[in-house]
């Protein structure tokens, strides 16, 4: 009888635990992980070139659009 | 004191998801009965609600500096994530309203609580309703604005709520996919703005570089949707955005 609740218990918290992953990862990542991955990398740029005096403030709206056709490029192929 | 950026972007952003979750609630309740179906969608609210409260004071106890980092990356990649599906839908359906949804109307009991009804509600309210709140929360705390960001949400449940109980059909009429351009248009700005501030870089212009951000990506979307269509052959039109 425990043992039964418990594998109900452990299956329902496992399902929750993979739905809240699922939305998060729809949340952030969405259908193309590659617009997030540029993003990220555009970010650690700028504050690397931030970090060496660089001005690089443009980088992230610029890598942003440059990602974002290149999303919708692919899908429109 | 309301902050009409933070109030305007959140209204804007919350009747995105609020309009497809009047049409659920609408649709649910026209078919399967009313009371069971608000009881749900009330249900859905009240953790809606709960969860607002309780991440919003989590979150104004981080420093800003850390806060405007991690939240602006989450609405940068949110925001160009609503971009790129407002500039497909646009591109491909133009400005058009969603319709109508359809439910199931098997097995609808005469009395008592009709549970599936309660379920679709509740379903529809919260999982529409996450992602509002998510917007609500880190955007209010990311400028220092809680108050007006939860108002705007509660606004626009009550206009769209208001108008969807009155006439679901201009509900339905609503050009949702042009909402979603511009709240992704908006959401990648201050994304973008908060990201990079939090970094430790300062922008020229201060604030007003938001708006510049903002026309940025407009002229962005709109030299997309121009590049869509031209590319759209007729005989195979792009295939119709899924509805997330």
């Amino acid at each position: 009888m425990i043992v039964s609740w418990l594998d109900w218990a452990g299956t329902v918290s496992l399902r929750g635990v993979a739905a809240f992953g699922k939305f998060w990862y729809g949340f952030i990542i969405g259908d193309d992980w590659t617009v997030a991955a540029a993003v990220a990398a555009a970010l650690v740029v700028t504050w690397l070139l931030h970090t060496t005096g660089v001005t690089a403030w443009w980088l992230p709206p610029l890598a942003a659009v440059a990602a974002t056709g290149a999303s919708l490029r692919r899908i429109s192929r | 004191m309301i902050n009409p950026a933070v109030f305007t972007t959140t209204f804007l952003a919350a009747a995105v998801e609020i309009i497809e979750m009047v049409i659920i609630v609408v649709g649910v309740g026209t078919i399967r009965g009313w009371r069971s179906t608000l009881i749900g969608a009330a249900s859905g609210l009240v953790i809606l609600a709960a969860l607002i409260l309780a991440l919003g004071v989590t979150l104004t106890l981080v420093p800003i500096g850390v806060l405007r980092l991690v939240v602006g990356s989450l609405l940068f990649v949110f925001g160009l994530q609503w971009l790129r599906k407002g500039i497909r839908r646009v591109a491909a359906n133009g400005f058009r309203g969603m319709g109508a949804r359809a439910a199931a109307d098997d097995d609808i009991p005469s009395h008592g609580m009709d549970w599936t009804a309660w379920l679709l509600a509740f379903k529809g309210v919260l999982l529409e309703g996450l992602e509002v709140a998510i917007i609500v929360v880190t955007f209010g705390a990311a400028a220092r604005a809680f108050p007006s960001a939860v108002l705007a949400a509660a606004a626009a449940l009550v206009v769209i709520g208001g108008a969807g109980a009155l006439a679901r059909r201009a509900v339905e009429r609503i050009p949702r996919s042009a909402l979603q351009l511009l709240v992704g248009t908006l959401l990648s700005a201050f994304g973008t703005f908060w990201a990079t501030e939090g970094l430790g870089i300062t922008w020229p212009g201060a604030d007003l570089a938001i708006i510049a951000l903002a026309a940025w990506y407009a002229l962005t979307a709109a030299a997309y949707i121009g590049r869509l269509r031209r590319h759209a052959r007729p005989a195979r039109p792009l295939a119709h955005a899924s509805a997330r």
